[in-house]
């Protein structure tokens, strides 16, 4: 065998034409690449880029969809910033922020931890499990926790009256809406967040959870030392996208509360429903951009840190 | 050889709290859907009863019935369905494209302009809702599906997911002796790449599926007529009459949640799968 290869390889492949050059083909096969391309870029372009750059550009207007357009340069800002109404959205959105990141990764962790034991039984099952919420809208699952919530027939209150708490009015309340979003937001993501740190986890080799098992760590140790640690860039990456995420959080204060305001003290609006109430709701377009130049900017400054943050954990490394 | 000897007696066995805890997880995600069906088959005197009523009732029919007459609901399902498939194909198929031309085509500007899809991932555009809407409004698209449609159907993301998948699966070799049969680049893409990364693309698909299927802030702002409503923006328009019928609003969001959850029991392993291989980090 060695042979036969061996007295065929000298032998030029005269049979075989050469590549052909570029030159060879045709103008057209030559920008194909561009044409396979140039969707992605008209459509960003139009769709993405030109409004995020009018934005900044409308929020320096006193702009009536149906009336004037009156420059008046930073007056939205100035306004904006004066804006009680602004402060509390910006002091709900981080509140409903927090209250659903923290308990949605901690959740996450100790569920990646358990899924990415090799002996589980049913794992396929618990894995699609927690995909379910991913998959269910927003707009149903709000329908369903405002009945689960609700002040005089919810489950829940019925669970905590048989314990002999107090009915909690979750709609009307401050804290009560904040909880109740949350949990709407930690009950989606959770899943979604646990399947990509078991993602990251299996990258982790199993050797290291053996040995760490053989030299006697426990569980906890095992998930303090090894799985936490091995995690931390995926776990800043999800931190940066819950956090961008929930500065836009707009469809379950929606349909949790009554109407753009999210109740009757604005007790659960967020940033992205105030736009949305100034835009679409006053028809103030300049001033409805302006909080949008405002989010734009606290997303910058998120990416930002969060630049920062990673380049460091490499140098770290 | 320490290895396959170790490999046989595996330490960390499970313990019964790992069952229970995944267990309680397990329930928690799908109490609420269950909690749907009972409310959506039920009376509203029966639904807001203490303690509970555990098994759906016989009330299915009738308050479909309402829900179909309050809105046209039907037409939503349909409409939120041409719009999904729409966005999912049009992202397996463009997104291939642009990911074959960025992975296996030579062109000057290849690498400046990958890197310009990548940070365009990181620009958040759902905040430029008003000019977004004045431009739908120019083309006169505001209240039609088209509106919905054409942004989405090409996404950076998608690019650089099928990017990577390319790379990965289809060697210079193969292209190369395609190129010396006389494959145009056309062919190259339609008869070799692409068979061979449509697991992937299919992957992608789903996810902008099941992303358009849920979309509402979006819709909520484009669509005005009650026939053009999505799915998502039908179970807001019930949910103004909640008042009226607690069971009705429930009714269609179990409507709108069922060809999800039936696609999600054919193809949920695949999207599992997709997420597990580090797929949507983005």
């Amino acid at each position: 065998m060695t042979a036969v290869t061996a007295t065929l390889t000298p032998a030029p492949s005269a049979e075989l034409p050469p590549p052909a050059s570029p030159r060879g083909r045709g103008l057209a096969e030559r920008l194909s690449a561009y044409a396979y391309i140039a969707p992605f870029f008209v459509l960003f372009g139009v769709f993405g880029l030109f409004p995020l750059a009018f934005t900044f550009y409308v929020a320096l207007f006193d702009w009536n969809p149906i009336g004037d357009q009156v420059f008046i340069g930073t007056d939205n800002f100035t306004r904006m910033f004066a804006d009680p109404r602004f402060w509390n959205a910006a002091g709900n959105t981080v509140s409903i922020w927090a209250l659903s990141t923290i308990p949605q990764l901690l959740l996450a962790l100790v569920l990646a931890h358990v899924l990415n034991n090799a002996r589980l039984r049913f794992a396929l099952f618990f894995r699609m499990s927690v995909m379910v919420p991913y998959i269910t809208s927003v707009a149903a699952t709000a329908v369903v926790f405002a009945q689960l919530f609700d002040r005089d027939y919810g489950l829940l209150n019925w669970l905590l009256g048989l314990v002999g708490v107090e009915p909690v009015d979750f709609v009307q309340s401050t804290w009560g809406s904040h909880v109740l979003i949350a949990t709407m937001v930690t009950w989606r993501w959770f899943g979604y967040t646990t399947l990509l740190y078991l993602a990251s986890l299996q990258s982790v080799p199993r050797a290291v959870f053996e040995a760490a098992a053989i030299d006697g760590a426990g569980p906890w140790q095992r998930f303090r030392h090894i799985t936490v640690p091995s995690l931390r860039p995926v776990i800043i990456f999800t931190v940066v996208t819950s956090t961008i995420g929930g500065l836009q959080i707009f469809t379950e204060p929606l349909l949790t509360g009554s109407g753009l305001t999210c109740g009757a003290v604005r007790q659960c609006q967020t940033l992205t429903l105030f736009l949305y109430e100034q835009g679409f709701g006053q028809f103030e377009f300049g001033y409805g951009s302006a909080i949008g130049v405002a989010l734009f900017v606290m997303v910058v400054a998120i990416a930002a840190i969060n630049f920062v943050l990673s380049t460091r954990i490499k140098a770290d490394r | 050889m320490t290895s396959t000897t170790t490999r046989g007696r595996r330490p960390g066995r499970v313990r019964w709290w790992t069952y229970l805890l995944l267990s309680a997880a397990t329930a928690a995600c799908l109490f609420p859907l269950y909690w749907m069906f009972i409310v959506a088959t039920t009376d509203t005197a029966t639904a807001t009863e203490m303690p509970p009523e555990v098994v759906p009732g016989g009330n299915f029919f009738h308050l479909m019935g309402l829900v179909l007459e309050t809105v046209p609901f039907v037409q939503s399902l349909l409409n939120s369905l041409a719009v999904s498939t729409a966005i999912g194909v049009g992202q397996a198929v463009l997104c291939s494209l642009a990911g074959f031309a960025f992975a296996k085509l030579q062109f000057p500007g290849r690498n400046t302009l990958f890197v310009i899809v990548v940070l365009t991932m990181t620009v958040p555009t759902q905040l430029s809702v008003i000019p977004q809407y004045m431009i739908m409004s120019e083309l006169g698209w505001v209240d039609t599906l088209q509106a919905l449609i054409v942004p989405g159907l090409a996404s950076a993301f998608g690019i650089f997911w099928m990017r990577q998948h390319i790379s990965a699966t289809i060697s210079d070799e193969l292209m190369q002796a395609a190129r010396i049969d006389g494959a145009s680049t056309g062919q190259v893409f339609w008869r070799i790449a692409f068979p061979i990364v449509r697991p992937a693309a299919f992957v992608l698909g789903l996810f902008g599926f099941v992303t358009a299927w849920n979309d509402f802030l979006w819709p909520f702002i484009v669509l005005k007529s009650p026939e053009r409503y999505t799915a998502q923006i039908a179970i807001k328009a019930l949910q103004n009459s909640l008042d009226v019928d607690l069971g009705l609003a429930m009714s269609g969001s179990f409507l709108a949640t069922i060809p999800l959850v039936v696609l999600f029991v054919i193809v949920g392993r695949r999207m599992v799968a997709g997420i597990l291989e580090g797929a949507f980090k983005g």
